[in-house]
């Protein structure tokens, strides 16, 4: 019934500026009951995430009172609960994925509806790129809610008062100015190789400055060998870090035990045990000891490498529609608006890549400065490792992870790492 | 065998002369009382048994049959491969260890005082599930002796014994030194009574400058004497290496040894609050300045428990942990009863305690002690949730089974639910066979 309801409802809401959305949107709250049912969701988001989207839920709830959503968390088992959700043909009405290669998998197999009656409105609220991401077969499939930029450094600024540097802007002066720090006393990096996918997020920003995004995008999708000279070019400039051992806090073996929050707190206490830790976005949330941000911890952008122009290196969570029904339709199209993520950037531990989310919803400088740098870039790229098939870029203990932290090991072995990287590369990408 | 079977006897007795019917009916109760077992076998074995075996001959999604290339892929993939060595390896140590220590535990309570605190004791783990036992290894086999209970141990000892330096995160700056912390630090060229020995040491944190020291100083050459500085190189923003600067602090209480030119140490001093040091009267000829290894001793840095190298039988431990109990207990069980006149007997006869154990207990425990061997075995194959828990993620490859293999491969993020199959039905046919030995010993014993 309302089906065409809902699509002109979104046809208006693409069409309506800013402002006009919002009457659009309260004027579905005075149509009441005119979509119901109830849905299901299975998410990638646990415990304080969680809390913060079920505040997004409720203003739907809110404003469509006859659907009733129903969030259920799977954590880091979002794939395997998916799938063998979707092997027994009982699949939730939407989820939230951490990997767009599973995203593309669901596609492949018809498991998940397209979203294409959202595209004009994610349209006018995302950047290109994001739509592309989303699109399998010519067809929108997922839409990303909760972004994530990876091309930020978080350092400690006792150490660097100590030492005495500054933020670095290129690579060379970062390598100076972590002999710097050596000197200092503190160990220059924080290694985070117990997990293998912060190792992937390191090759992937230096491999979008050296390579440049027309052939990272070719390597993602394996139409470029890893054994390429471009791999080897990334891997001899990671290796200038990891081959500097007795800078990397642990050692190379510490380095390979620690886990996100290790590597996070070796930056955040004090006094630091290590200046600068790489991961994205995210890293204040996984610190379990208390700093303060701007006296105990600032981030700086990735630096360039040889003059390389700012880009940045991102990720997200995709949600995705199992069962297209009207309930279904309104709250993707809900998402997609400015004011839904909002509510989220406004709680805090949020990016959205929705460009028209204002820099002021977020509650701090440093997010406002991550965020707005994901939703604006100009060179934006999505996850490599996320991109790839999970058997290459999403499993511990194998695939790219696991030769990544076997280069960590013998950063020396530049041309065996990429042969490794282009085997296990070409078994994944054949299925 | 040949006794009468009594359980089936009551149908048989009460059964009525008038055949067919009668025989239906006994049927009829046969197949009523089989049926619930026989709808759960079927449900929750027989029914996904065949579906795996089935699925095993198809790809990825399902749709394309592939005769044997999930078993070709088994047999051809590092991961794989190194999972089915590892759970050969399991298969050779831990049952026989298991049941190995059972039996030593076993005996040995027979004889102690606290028998009963002892068993407790040992058989506690049972009742902690295998993945949190897991977890409870992980935490204390941690690398850094502040996180890890076993290092720590270790560390307390060793940092006895061999005290940790005063300066152990620090090594030198400047062109004009060689050697290592691990091997001591000394002054490229020879120096001459009048000169001076400027020895900078860097990668000092600031909360382990000793307290007390002041801003460095530059000796002045004394004739006669040695004279010369042990500092901290480092002022912010780096300075130059070697050279004394304002803002760069002196490293008091640092021995420096003055050797001749054969290598041997002459003389030793210690640095004052700016660093300096002086040798004073010394006969003219070329010497060296030197700063011992000890001054760099790093603390003890802990066995790499959860490295690639010792995660194989760091797992095997804590399983062992676990298992003890159970194989004790069972042990336990069948050695009390052992008719005990047969000891007394061997005893009696002049045989050694050792010689009772080896020739009269264990051969009268043999039956027992295959049930725990051959209930290990099973478990063993089949191990799982403990590799998952002990194992970091980036030696989990190394630590892989056959059973996580398994689950990585079907629902840990590759989805392939063919491989998954493949590598189910090859984990049942490995237990197939120790399946038979057990049932063929289940027969023999009733």
């Amino acid at each position: 019934m309302s089906r065409s309801r809902i699509s002109l409802l979104v046809l208006g809401a693409a069409l309506a500026s800013l402002t006009a959305l919002a009457a659009t949107a309260s004027g579905a709250s005075h149509r009441k009951y005119a979509v119901s049912g109830n849905l299901s969701w299975t998410g990638i988001w646990t415990g304080a995430e969680q809390k913060n989207f079920q505040q997004v839920l409720n203003a739907f709830q809110k404003k469509f009172p006859g659907v009733k959503v129903k969030y259920t968390s799977a954590g880091d088992n979002t794939p395997q609960v998916l799938s063998t959700a979707v092997a027994g043909g009982k699949p939730p009405d939407l989820a939230s994925v951490g990997q767009p290669g599973l995203v593309k998998q669901f596609a492949g197999r018809k498991a998940i509806k397209p979203i294409d009656f959202a595209r004009a409105l994610i349209a006018k609220n995302y950047t290109p790129s994001w739509i592309t991401l989303g699109t399998y077969s010519g067809h929108l499939y997922g839409m990303v809610f909760k972004g994530a930029n990876k091309s930020t450094i978080w350092y400690s600024v006792a150490a660097f008062k100590n030492a005495g540097v500054k933020p670095p802007k290129t690579w060379t002066q970062l390598l100076a100015d972590a002999k710097t720090l050596r000197a200092s006393g503190t160990p220059a990096y924080s290694v985070d190789g117990g997990d293998g996918w912060p190792l992937t997020d390191l090759f992937e920003n230096v491999y979008i400055r050296t390579a440049g995004p027309a052939k990272y995008d070719l390597l993602a999708q394996h139409r470029l060998k890893w054994t390429d000279a471009s791999v080897k070019v990334a891997l001899k400039t990671m290796g200038q870090i990891y081959g500097d051992t007795s800078n990397i806090y642990g050692g190379t073996n510490g380095a390979l035990q620690a886990l996100l929050a290790d590597s996070v707190n070796n930056v955040f206490s004090t006094p630091p045990k290590a200046a600068m830790t790489m991961e994205g976005d995210f890293v204040p949330t996984a610190a379990t000891v208390k700093a303060k941000a701007l006296t105990g911890y600032n981030v700086f952008p990735f630096p360039s490498i040889l003059g390389s122009p700012p880009a940045v290196v991102g990720g997200g969570d995709t949600v995705v529609m199992f069962k297209d029904t009207p309930a279904a339709r309104a709250l993707i199209s809900y998402l997609a608006t400015p004011e839904a993520a909002t509510i989220w950037a406004k709680l805090g531990g949020f990016s959205s890549p929705n460009k028209n989310v204002s820099a002021s919803a977020y509650p701090d400088v440093l997010t406002r400065t991550t965020a707005t740098a994901l939703a604006k870039a100009k060179i934006f790229r999505f996850d490599m490792s996320d991109l790839a098939p999970a058997a290459f870029g999403g499993t511990a203990g194998q695939g790219e992870w696991k030769i990544l932290q076997d280069f960590l090991r013998n950063p020396k072995d530049v041309n065996g790492t990429a042969s490794k990287l282009e085997k296990a590369a070409a078994t994944a990408y054949k299925k | 065998m040949s006794s009468p079977s009594i359980g089936a006897e009551p149908p048989y007795a009460g059964a009525p002369p008038d055949g067919e019917q009668g025989r239906g009916r006994a049927y009829l109760v046969t197949a009523m009382f089989l049926a619930p077992a026989a709808i759960l076998l079927s449900v929750w074995i027989l029914y996904p048994l065949i579906y795996t075996i089935w699925r095993s001959f198809y790809d990825s999604s399902g749709a394309h049959f592939i005769w044997l290339d999930n078993y070709k892929t088994l047999f051809s993939t590092d991961t794989t491969r190194t999972a089915i060595k590892n759970n050969a390896i399991w298969v050779a140590v831990v049952p026989a260890l298991v049941t190995a220590i059972g039996l030593v535990f076993a005996v040995l309570t027979e004889r102690i005082r606290w028998s009963v605190a002892f068993k407790i004791a040992v058989f506690m783990p049972m009742a902690v599930s295998l993945f949190a036992a897991g977890v409870i290894w992980r935490i204390m086999y941690q690398q850094e002796p502040s996180r890890g209970a076993l290092n720590a141990v270790s560390a307390a000892v060793v940092d006895r014994v061999k005290q940790p330096g005063p300066l152990s995160d620090a090594f030198p700056s400047g062109t004009k030194l060689t050697g290592t912390p691990q091997t001591g630090i000394v002054l490229k060229t020879p120096v001459r009574p009048g000169s001076v020995a400027l020895l900078p040491l860097t990668g000092i944190p600031p909360d382990q400058v000793p307290a007390g020291s002041v801003q460095a100083r530059q000796p002045a050459p004394k004739a006669g004497a040695i004279t010369g500085a042990v500092w901290r190189d480092f002022k912010p923003g780096g300075g130059t290496p070697g050279k004394l600067e304002k803002g760069e602090v002196g490293l008091p209480n640092v021995t420096v040894v003055l050797r001749d030119s054969s290598g041997k140490s002459i003389g030793s001093t210690t640095t004052g609050p700016d660093g300096r040091f002086v040798f004073a009267g010394v006969k003219p000829g070329a010497y060296r300045t030197a700063i011992g290894s000890a001054t760099f001793r790093q603390p003890y840095g802990g066995v790499a428990w959860l490295g690639a190298k010792l995660i194989n039988p760091a797992i095997m431990i804590a399983y062992i942990w676990v298992w003890a109990g159970f194989s004790m207990v069972v042990i336990a069980a069948g050695l009390a009863a052992i008719p005990r006149d047969t000891l007394e007997a061997a005893r009696t006869d002049g045989a050694t305690e050792w010689q009772v154990f080896r020739r009269v207990t264990v051969p009268l425990l043999a039956p027992v002690l295959s049930v725990v061997f051959i209930t290990m075995l099973i478990n063993v194959l089949k191990v799982f949730d403990i590799v998952l828990s002990v194992a970091p993620s980036s030696v989990q490859a190394n630590a892989n089974v056959i059973a996580l293999a398994m689950w990585r491969t079907s629902f840990g993020g590759v989805n392939d639910f063919g491989l998954g199959s493949a590598i189910a039905v090859f984990l049942f046919l490995l237990v197939i066979p120790v399946l038979a030995l057990n049932v063929r010993r289940f027969r023999r014993e009733v």
